[in-house]
């Protein structure tokens, strides 16, 4: 990392060795299958959208054609991945402080391991847990939320007698993203430097203190970076939602309700079955939106990744 | 992880590189230290003034604090800039356990859910400590001692649902966890009885194929960005891969289904289908997880390589693959366990079998991941039994990832040092 | 075709170029590989797989294994896809058998005709005759009574209270809350919601004016994937109403429902009566046995809300193989073994000797080109 152009010209010039040659070929070659993969992926996905894309808006399902077919999704998808970025966000940084800063060293390795555990869990079983244990327990706080909370709009109501609602489906998410966004505030808050910290410590400062003076601010861009990677999972999630959520495609604040919008996969996950024709494509073409939506919060967060780092060096 | 560590295996000796990001990679230590003298401090702390205890006189013979009347007022205004009360050591514990105490008993006597009162049990022991310490010690001292409980009280309600979630699949889940569950297949199997010996080997099989994929084209695009790449390639295939992680799965399933529906028409379903899926996922993982094991390989080892005539490929094959192996043998086991949990892209291309296939090539496969689903999502008239088998196929899943999580981490801690 | 097949295969083989060194080994171990052309039941061997409806799913997890314990070296598997999938597959020659939940239509009937060489061989069996329950959950009322037009107010959440006097007249006898209703639909396209659908149009056409599809059109409700996913929303909450294949209601109420002058539950013999009090179409072919249901009966003991799932199957086979395995396996699903397992194992109804007779013909007429 520190000196990266000795790679470069490290081999004796002049002298290209088969051996060399048909590895450079294979290292390239790689890199080039993956490349060819994802244009793969992108093409594969305008090329099924593009009947879709095209069609009259009377041929789409429902009324007002494919733009008012998927903003719902949409809306769906973006409501629930936020929600689960509000809880995930304040909860990682708690999670990565406790790890870097505040356990004993030796619960710090085995607690890592913990979170690391949860980002292994399939999301089959998050679902099935969801709508088993979560959402029955979460039935009382939202009726709670709407007799005391109902004049905000999110908590307007009528309170589902289920649970099965898209708080429940954010706090689901947010469970499953706690672990990436940890991996990598947890990375940056252990490497704030040293200088920093004893130095904060020698003018008095309190343990908080510090944090707020030195491991705060230099992970910042950090925690930024990991919160859009973990926007980037939730948003894509299927199957837990699709297990949880009741989506009647009503595009709603309302998180509490038993009228919920749908997200893209889900709904994708939940109509491909009995889809034919211009239907499959309609899907897809809401799967090269979602695409999009991910690709470009991807995108957002490597710019804010490199940044951090091109900073912290 | 410390960098000075003598190497054993190599003849050279790695020298400390006096760097920010070296002395980052081992912060545990310094860490650690800093913060047991913080305690320290904190610990020795209370003998020296006696804030909270009316009994205790503190060894400073300060006649104010006499003459003005008692430590519990706290007021021993002229003196105090210097230092300031401090509460016992033991005094959050306490203050928690006496409030846990009121409101596990608020909790029996059905006055308090038990959620709201463990809730309410942290924030109430929260603001106890954070008074107490304000009036004893200051604002500053409280305001650290009250995100100190912040802190510990989110951590313990973020490990909560894993908690929640562990119990719940090995509760509902141990009924069916018997011999037959991983012996038999489900061939012939009407209603209760059965395994899942068909899935298990699909997944299994899907897994591994999509490893053998995944595994060369991952490391050798890392070997080409680490070592080879320069350029607009470079940077291009850096950010793509980043893009690439954050492909939905059910795409990555739609898109192998597409694929294959091009040679072979809609109605084909293959093991391979699945895997060639999954690759889609697990090659980025495996590229970013290798590049960053690359970098931390010392440089010094390839340039002693170069010097000794040794060609580059040679030394890529003959040194740095090897140094950084174990690193490389955890980033993929890593990834094996996050795609072998992924159910949507296999329910679109696998298909569904209750007989045992091993060929990937030829026919349907079950796997673990989708049995789970499907037993949960179609059950017959005795219901039950399909949802144990479901539960029983969940923690059957989670087992695995979490052996391949604990192997991946022994492999790292026995052969992980070389580079550490 | 198979030559074709495994030259794709090296295609896709060379355009992964990595890791794939068992590309070779394509044993073709999962076609047919019946040897002989005696169709004596113990000699058959190989695999057919199908797709379709996953009304179908647990029946024909019992039909498989009653036959595949029948024949030790045959394999069949049914991939529960869902009907439009199982279509599309059948159509493109991916599986020798399917299930759909509606019949072929239009283009997809010549499609279907085409892919099976001629409109008069193309099979559709009803093999899967189930009915659609009512499922409550309301503590203290144990006999719902519900007129049709009733249901559709209450499942258009017209109706809003269980006390409401609608549902009241219904039910003289019972004690109803005041409790609101929660209306629990399918969230998935399902053949169960067009069925019921279908129904409501007929009999509430004037509350119902919804166009029919698989999708619930009323929001506001609660929704939820699959059968499995209403009962257990119904069951969790409390003055809930869904609906569900009747086999799966499990311990949640039941709702009768009035046909004529009585109020039938959804038994399997009710729904078998419906499908005898229905039209058969004409213009499926010689083997297409697709019905128009009679929603609108009022045949006493007759459960109008029945969904129906049919079988598809060619007439001709390119192998012998496969028409003898297709042959051997619909005519075990319509036996009344093959009936009869699926009622104990999924809970649908029968069909009758009559209807049996009738589709005989068909499973006799399969064979290979």
């Amino acid at each position: 990392m520190s000196t990266p152009d000795i790679t470069a010209d490290a081999p004796p010039k002049g002298v290209k060795r088969p051996g060399d040659r048909i590895f450079t070929g294979l290292a390239t070659g790689s890199g080039i299958a993956i490349l060819t993969v994802l244009a793969g992926v992108a093409t594969f996905l305008i090329v099924k959208a593009w009947p879709a894309i095209t069609a009259g808006s009377d041929e789409i399902k429902g009324d007002g054609g494919l733009i008012a077919y998927i903003a719902p999704l949409a809306f769906g998808t973006v409501l629930g991945s936020l929600i689960a970025i509000v809880i995930a966000v304040p909860m990682a940084m708690a999670v990565s402080l406790f790890i870097s800063h505040y356990a004993p060293r030796r619960l710090a390795q085995p607690l890592s391991y913990v979170v690391d555990l949860l980002a292994a869990i399939p999301s089959v079983v998050y679902g099935l847990w969801g709508i088993a244990v979560l959402g029955p327990a979460a039935v009382s706080l939202h009726a709670w939320l709407a007799d005391n909370l109902g004049f905000i709009p999110l908590f307007s109501g009528p309170p589902s007698v289920t649970g099965r609602t898209m708080l429940v489906v954010g706090v689901v998410l947010a469970v499953m993203i706690l672990p990436i966004i940890t991996a990598i505030t947890r990375e940056v808050y252990s490497q704030t430097p040293r200088k920093q910290i004893e130095g904060a410590l020698a003018l008095g400062a309190t343990r908080w203190e510090m944090i707020r003076m030195t491991v705060l601010p230099f992970g910042r861009s950090g925690l930024i970076g990991g919160a859009m990677l973990g926007l980037g999972r939730a948003l894509g999630e299927t199957m837990a939602v699709t297990i949880i959520l009741s989506a009647t495609g009503t595009v709603t604040f309302d998180l509490i309700s038993s009228d919920n919008p749908s997200t893209i996969a889900a709904n994708i996950a939940l109509d491909f079955p009995e889809s034919s024709g211009l239907d499959v494509n309609v899907l897809i073409a809401s799967g090269l939106a979602l695409f999009a939506i991910t690709l470009v919060v991807n995108m957002i967060a490597r710019t804010v990744i490199v940044r951090t780092e091109k900073a912290s060096r | 992880m410390s960098s000075s560590r003598d190497d054993q295996t190599t003849p050279t000796h790695a020298p400390p590189v006096p760097d920010d990001q070296q002395q980052g990679a081992g912060p545990d230590q310094p860490g650690a230290a800093g913060d047991r003298a913080a305690d320290r401090g904190a610990a020795a702390a209370p003998p020296a003034t006696g804030g909270a205890r009316p009994a205790t006189t503190g060894p400073r013979p300060t006649a104010t604090a006499a003459a003005v009347g008692g430590p519990t007022d706290g007021v021993v205004a002229p003196m105090r800039p210097i230092t300031t009360g401090s509460l016992p050591r033991l005094a959050p514990w306490l203050v928690t356990a006496a409030v846990s105490a009121v409101a596990l008993a608020l909790i029996l006597a059905d006055v308090l859910a038990p959620g709201v009162g463990a809730v309410a049990a942290a924030i109430a022991s929260g603001l106890v400590v954070y008074g107490w310490s304000r009036a004893v010690e200051g604002p500053r001292r409280a305001l650290d001692r009250g995100v100190t409980f912040a802190v510990a009280g989110t951590f313990l309600v973020a490990i909560t649902p894993l908690a929640s979630l562990l119990y719940t699949v090995v509760s509902r889940g141990l009924p069916r966890f018997d011999t037959a569950f991983f012996t038999e297949s489900g061939r012939n199997v009407v209603g209760a009885g059965g395994g899942a010996e068909h899935a298990i080997v699909g997944t299994l099989i899907i897994t591994g194929a999509a490893t053998l994929i995944s595994v060369p084209i991952g490391i050798m695009a890392a070997i080409y960005l680490q070592e080879y790449g320069k350029g607009r390639l470079k940077a291009a295939l850096t950010f793509f891969v980043d893009v690439m992680t954050g492909i939905p799965s059910i795409v990555a399933g739609l898109f192998a289904f597409a694929l294959f529906s091009i040679f072979f028409g809609p109605g084909v379903r293959m093991g391979i289908m699945g895997a060639v899926a999954l690759s889609v996922l697990m090659i980025p993982i495996v590229v970013r997880s290798t590049e960053e094991m690359l970098k931390i390989v010392p440089q010094h080892l390839r340039e002693a390589s170069y010097a000794l005539g040794v060609p580059k490929w040679r030394t890529i094959l003959k040194v740095v693959l090897p140094t950084a192996l174990a690193g490389i043998v955890t980033g993929v086991m890593v990834a094996i366990a996050r795609v072998m949990g992924e159910t949507a892209p296999l329910l679109i291309t696998t298909g569904v079998l209750s007989s045992t296939n091993t060929d990937p090539f030829d026919g349907r496969m079950h796997s673990l991941p989708v049995y789970a689903y499907n037993q949960y999502k179609f059950p017959g008239v005795d219901k039950q039994a399909f949802i144990d088998r479901a539960w029983a196929a969940a923690l059957t899943l989670i087992l695995i990832v979490m052996l391949l999580n604990v192997i991946a981490r022994l492999i790292y801690r026995r052969y992980g040092t070389e580079i550490r | 075709m198979k030559s074709q097949r495994i030259l794709a295969m090296s295609a896709v083989c060379g355009a992964l170029a990595f890791g794939l060194a068992a590309c070779g080994d394509d044993d073709d171990s999962g076609t047919t590989t019946a040897s002989g052309t005696e169709s004596g039941q113990s000699s058959l061997s190989g695999s057919i797989a199908g797709a379709g409806a996953s009304s179908q799913a647990a029946a024909k997890e019992a039909w498989i294994a009653g036959f595949q314990t029948a024949n030790g070296d045959v394999t069949v598997s049914y991939d529960p896809v869902g009907s439009g999938g199982g279509r599309e597959q059948f159509i493109a020659g991916g599986t020798a058998f399917g299930g759909t939940d509606s019949a072929f239509k239009e283009d997809e009937l010549a499609d279907a005709q085409k892919r099976c060489g001629g409109p008069d061989n193309l099979i559709q069996l009803p093999v899967y005759i189930s009915p659609i329950a009512i499922i409550y959950n309301l503590d203290g009322v144990e006999n719902l009574q519900l007129s049709p037009e009733t249901l559709a107010k209450v499942l258009k959440q017209d109706i809003k209270k269980w006390n409401d006097p609608a549902i009241a007249a219904d039910n003289p006898d019972a004690e109803l809350p005041d409790t609101a209703i929660t209306v629990v639909n399918r969230s998935d396209e399902s053949g169960t919601t067009e069925n019921l659908q279908e129904y409501l149009s007929a009999v509430a056409g004037d509350t119902w004016d919804f166009e029919v599809s698989g999708d619930w059109p009323v929001k506001g409700g609660e929704a939820a994937q699959g059968t499995s996913g209403v009962v257990e929303a119904v069951g969790s909450g409390s003055g809930t109403i869904g609906y569900a294949d009747a086999s799966q209601a499990g311990d949640l109420g039941v709702a009768t429902i009035k046909v004529g002058d009585e109020f039938v539950a959804p038994t399997p013999e009710a729904a078998a009566a419906v499908v005898e009090a229905s039209k058969q179409n004409d213009d499926a072919g010689k083997f297409g046995f697709t019905y128009e249901l009679a929603r609108d009966t009022d045949a006493s003991g007759a459960y109008p809300i029945v969904l129906i799932s049919y079988e598809m199957a060619c007439t001709q086979y390119d192998s012998p193989e496969e028409a003898a395995l297709v042959k051997a396996f619909l005519g075990y699903e319509i036996s009344p073994e093959g009936q009869e397992a699926a009622a104990k194992a999924a809970g649908s109804a029968p069909i009758s000797d009559a209807l049996r007779t009738k589709f005989q013909p068909a499973i006799d007429a399969i064979g290979a080109q």
